[in-house]
């Protein structure tokens, strides 16, 4: 049924449709209201044989995600940010355990500075978690994505960690189909899982494993991602066939097939770089783009193929790796086939910073013309940033970063001289 | 694409009217895409909210930087935000005011766009009639179903509904056919003029 | 004519092991049938108070859930020494936790027992000090504040043994520890307020708060078995000496445990409702010299330069336990 609501209330009917039995959430901007609406629909029974729970930290949230999925229940948990990282050691705990637990992370940038608009910074921080990683392009995606979420995960015993955009998708309204509770159930069956505390069949879950065994659990880990490398677009498939639209897989080509650039991308941002590519296609340019929708387990040979007629490829990201450039891109460097000097990583909306198509088309032209260098911060104010480093060279006592560059943009009053 | 920003403060249901907007536009079989501006939102401080309708799929995600039409529910803000930033040429402006363009000190940009798709409408004086609360969202749209003829007042009295149940949401329906009367008579006035 | 009382203590009948009593009278540990939930074979060590407790503890809540039960269980000796890789010693359905949020875990088991129509299959949280009063304080606090039905059992041995005996928050006073070192001007744990976990754990008005220690098996089991009759939050402290951290002789565990009750520095107590409801008295009480000098944790406070001053500290906190919860019959 075709709705006009916030992304943060089509998830919610998402998850609510694949019958969660134990949610358990923590608030943090800007998943909000996600956990609201599911709370709500909890109370008022809407949402039947399911347990919400108001736990004390997002390290409680995913703690008691895992006694219930250890117990055999489906759970779900909802995320950002520092919350994100507050739960980081249940996090790791969850995907070496093998439970099958979907959490949604809202993403948004992590602090310091403290940041409540989106990035990319807390979903890839814990890439190398264990768990899947799954990015939404819109909201109809985002909704679709939870539900091939709980069905990945339990088929897999391995966590799903649905990622979408803060604020720029929880909190649009924009047009999503619903299913309906029978396409789901069709899809989705009862969990069975692989493990499970019960007094019928005693079991010990969570051991020590010393050395005589560790390295062999964690192949394990790696080669139940790359088993879902191999799954994963059989399932787009199959929801396409029950929901009657793609959504999933592992990425979505777009304009691609003659491309001489192509542009990658995970995200909401996804939608702009194709507004963008359109014009500079009407001006003739051979330009495509390539969304990401599995960053993890990373589809290599998926993206080396999609890559493979490209002369240069431009990788746009919400993210940063202090200290070495761009993380997709890093990642995207693997898979690139063509020589290494052809991937530019585009470091671009930081912290909630605006991706325009004007600024786009500028950096894409640059590219286009090979003037663009290998790592690049869109939007970058030069000036300020150099009036930051003028001021750390002349000074010791150069003050806190952000107020002095909050001082220098007139955000917070100039001090009396 | 038609794109709408809409401006006010904190607590005067900017981000509502958006919303209620989009519902309106997919009330009517269009696409819509409606999400705030998002800053640290306190009561009073500037709101922005963004609103595009379209024909097919919206894909755009960055905000509304060359509106087709702005809705100011609060003229307050007309010389603190650049209210007026990127707006089109025939672009639509609806102001939340008793007062005339010239009286709030932007005549001589007024007077740069097409005199019909300038509009006033007291919508607080509205909303404070209909409802009993100064909330001018809902009265607003009524008015902006009038002077851009994006949608009607039909949806837009729809999309209230769903926002607003029982009295508050007739009161608010009420408010926004006042708006949508009085935006018409000024219109009428103005291409006679 | 001046007499004195003399108390008669009754021993014999209901001493632990005495086959002549009838099965319903036998202790769970006296029972042939007992489920022996941490089964031999774990890697404890010579003495180990906590592997006691533990047994005690779980084999009593077996008994009286009709053997329905799933035990969540902290980082921590108990977790180590119990599944030593390839192994496990238990006989329930068991999780290793994390390190702080075991509580967390135990509340996440028994809303799936709940949603999936299992009420009867308990729960049970364990910890030891460590991963109760300091790490996994929070998740513990907001396990009460909701009245999760779970037991949560604190093996309390006074240290971060597993690590290598390093202070805690349940640390006494003047022990040595290897973070606090018998050395300086205040030699071994400095005085400061303790962090008395019954005591919160009361304050926090859940349904049933209990202590009790490995040399009063009866008392325990009674505690255990009267805690899962009872739905909601539950905490049990268990004091469960260490011979190795505490630096006491392997077979002393026991006695020291009564030690501690009997100087009036571990009270035995109960509490309903945020109220305490009854105190297990102190049939003689000793000065906590007699407890202090068996360890070598408080050596430095013997010896050639004996500190008499801290001794009378450590004895002021002994007699406001005392006074505060009525150990001693006037």
């Amino acid at each position: 049924m075709l709705k006009q609501i916030e992304g943060s209330r089509a998830v919610a009917e998402a998850v609510a449709l694949c019958r969660p039995e134990v949610i358990c959430a923590y608030p943090i901007s800007p998943q909000t209201h996600i956990v609201e609406g599911l709370g709500e629909m909890v109370k008022s029974r809407e949402l039947a044989r399911c347990e919400f729970i108001n736990v004390e930290s997002e390290f409680a949230a995913m703690s008691v995600a895992i006694g219930a999925s250890a117990a055999g229940a489906r759970a779900y948990t909802a995320t950002a940010s520092q919350g994100l990282l507050y739960m980081a050691e249940a996090v790791f705990n969850a995907s070496g355990l093998g439970l099958p637990i979907v959490m949604t992370v809202a993403n948004r940038a992590i602090g310091a500075p403290i940041n409540i608009w989106n990035d990319h910074t807390d979903a890839l921080s814990q890439r190398d978690c264990g768990w899947i990683q799954l990015f939404a392009e819109n909201n109809q995606e985002a909704l679709d994505l939870h539900i091939q979420a709980f069905r990945l995960g339990e088929e897999l015993s391995l966590p799903v960690m649905v990622c979408m955009d803060g604020f720029i998708l929880t909190h649009a309204y924009e047009r999503v189909d619903v299913p309906t509770q029978a396409q789901v159930d069709a899809y989705l069956p009862p969990f069975e899982p692989r493990q499970v505390l019960d007094p019928a069949e005693p079991v010990s879950i969570g051991a020590m494993v010393g050395p005589e065994a560790f390295m062999e659990v964690r192949y394990l880990a790696h080669a139940k991602q790359m088993r879902a490398l191999e799954l994963i677009p059989g399932w787009a498939d199959e929801f396409r066939a029950a929901f009657g639209r793609e959504s999933g897989g592992l990425l979505h080509r777009y304009r691609t097939e003659d491309a001489d650039t192509v542009v990658v991308a995970l995200g909401s941002v996804l939608g702009t770089l194709k507004d963008t590519v359109d014009e500079l296609r009407r001006d003739g340019v051979k330009i495509g783009v390539l969304g990401i929708t599995c960053f993890r387990p990373w589809p290599l040979a998926a993206v080396r193929s999609a890559l493979e007629r490209a002369e240069r490829v431009v990788v746009i990201e919400k993210s940063l790796a202090v200290g070495l450039g761009g993380i997709v891109s890093s990642n995207v460097g693997t898979s690139f086939g063509g020589s290494p000097g052809a991937v530019h990583a585009v470091i671009a909306g930081l912290g909630g910073r605006a991706i325009t198509r004007a600024s786009l088309s500028r950096m894409l032209a640059d590219a286009v013309h090979g003037r663009l260098e290998p790592l690049t911060f869109l939007d970058l104010d030069r000036a300020l940033v150099e009036r930051a480093l003028a001021r750390e060279r002349e000074q010791r006592r150069s003050g806190p970063i952000a107020e002095s560059i909050l001082r220098d943009l007139g955000v917070v009053a100039s001090r009396p001289v | 694409m038609f794109q709408v920003r809409i401006h006010g403060r904190g607590g005067q249901g900017v981000v509502t009217a958006a919303e209620m907007l989009s519902i309106a536009a997919f009330l009517e079989g269009k696409h819509a895409q409606a999400f705030p501006s998002f800053g640290s939102e306190r009561t009073g401080a500037p709101v922005v909210a963004f609103c595009r309708v379209d024909e097919r799929e919206i894909r755009l995600r960055e905000p509304v930087l060359d509106p087709d039409a702005l809705i100011i529910q609060d003229p307050t803000l007309l010389h603190q935000v650049d209210v007026f930033g990127g707006l089109a040429r025939d672009g639509y402006i609806l102001i939340n005011t008793s007062r005339s363009f010239e009286a709030l000190g932007v005549g001589e940009f007024a007077r740069s766009l097409r005199a019909e798709r300038l509009c006033t409408v007291p919508a607080t004086e509205l909303a404070l009639k209909h409802v009993g609360r100064p909330l001018p969202n809902a009265a607003l749209l009524g008015g902006f179903a009038a002077v851009a003829g994006l949608i009607s007042l039909d949806a837009v009295a729809a999309a209230i509904r769903e926002k607003f149940a029982g009295a508050v949401g007739e009161g608010n329906v009420a408010a926004a056919a006042a708006a949508y009367e009085h935006v018409r008579r000024e219109m009428a006035e103005a291409s006679h003029a | 004519m001046a007499f004195q009382p003399v108390k008669f203590y009754q021993t014999g009948t209901f001493t632990v092991g005495n086959r002549l009593l009838a099965l319903e009278e036998r202790s769970v540990q006296a029972n042939m049938r007992r489920t022996n939930s941490l089964n031999s074979g774990h890697r404890a060590c010579q003495g180990c108070g906590e592997a006691l407790g533990a047994r005690y503890a779980i084999d009593a809540a077996m008994e009286a859930t009709g053997r329905r039960l799933i035990a969540a269980n902290a980082t921590g000796c108990l977790e180590v020494f119990s599944t030593p890789y390839p192994e496990t010693s238990w006989q329930i359905p068991w999780i290793h936790s994390l390190f702080g949020n075991t509580a967390a875990v135990a509340t996440g088991i028994a809303a799936a027992m709940r949603v999936k129509g299992k009420s009867d299959v308990r729960v049970i949280a364990q910890g030891g000090d460590g991963g109760t009063t300091d790490i996994g304080f929070g998740c513990l606090s907001g396990m009460f504040e909701r009245n999760d039905d779970v037991l949560y059992i604190c093996y309390d041995n006074e240290a971060y043994m597993n690590t290598g005996v390093q202070r805690s928050s349940a640390t006494p006073p003047a022990a040595r520890t290897a973070t606090t070192t018998a050395v300086g001007e205040e030699p071994g744990n400095v005085f400061g307020q303790g962090k008395n976990l019954p005591a919160i754990a009361i304050a926090h008005d859940i349904p049933y708060v209990a202590t009790a220690t490995v040399a009063e098996l009866r008392d325990l089991e009674a505690k255990v078995r009267r805690a899962m009759q009872i739905r909601g939050a539950r905490y049990l402290h268990l004091f469960v000496p260490c011979p190795l951290g505490w630096g006491h002789a392997s077979e002393d565990t026991i006695r020291i445990a009564r030690l501690a009750k009997e100087t009036g520095l571990f009270p035995v107590i109960e509490a309903v409702d945020g109220e305490v409801a009854a105190v297990s008295k102190i049939r003689r009480k000793l000065p906590v010299e007699e407890y202090l000098r068996p360890q070598k944790r408080f050596a430095h406070l013997f010896g050639s330069a004996p500190r008499s001053d801290v001794i009378a500290r450590i004895q002021a906190i002994a007699d406001r336990n005392i006074r505060r919860y009525g150990l001693v019959d006037a």
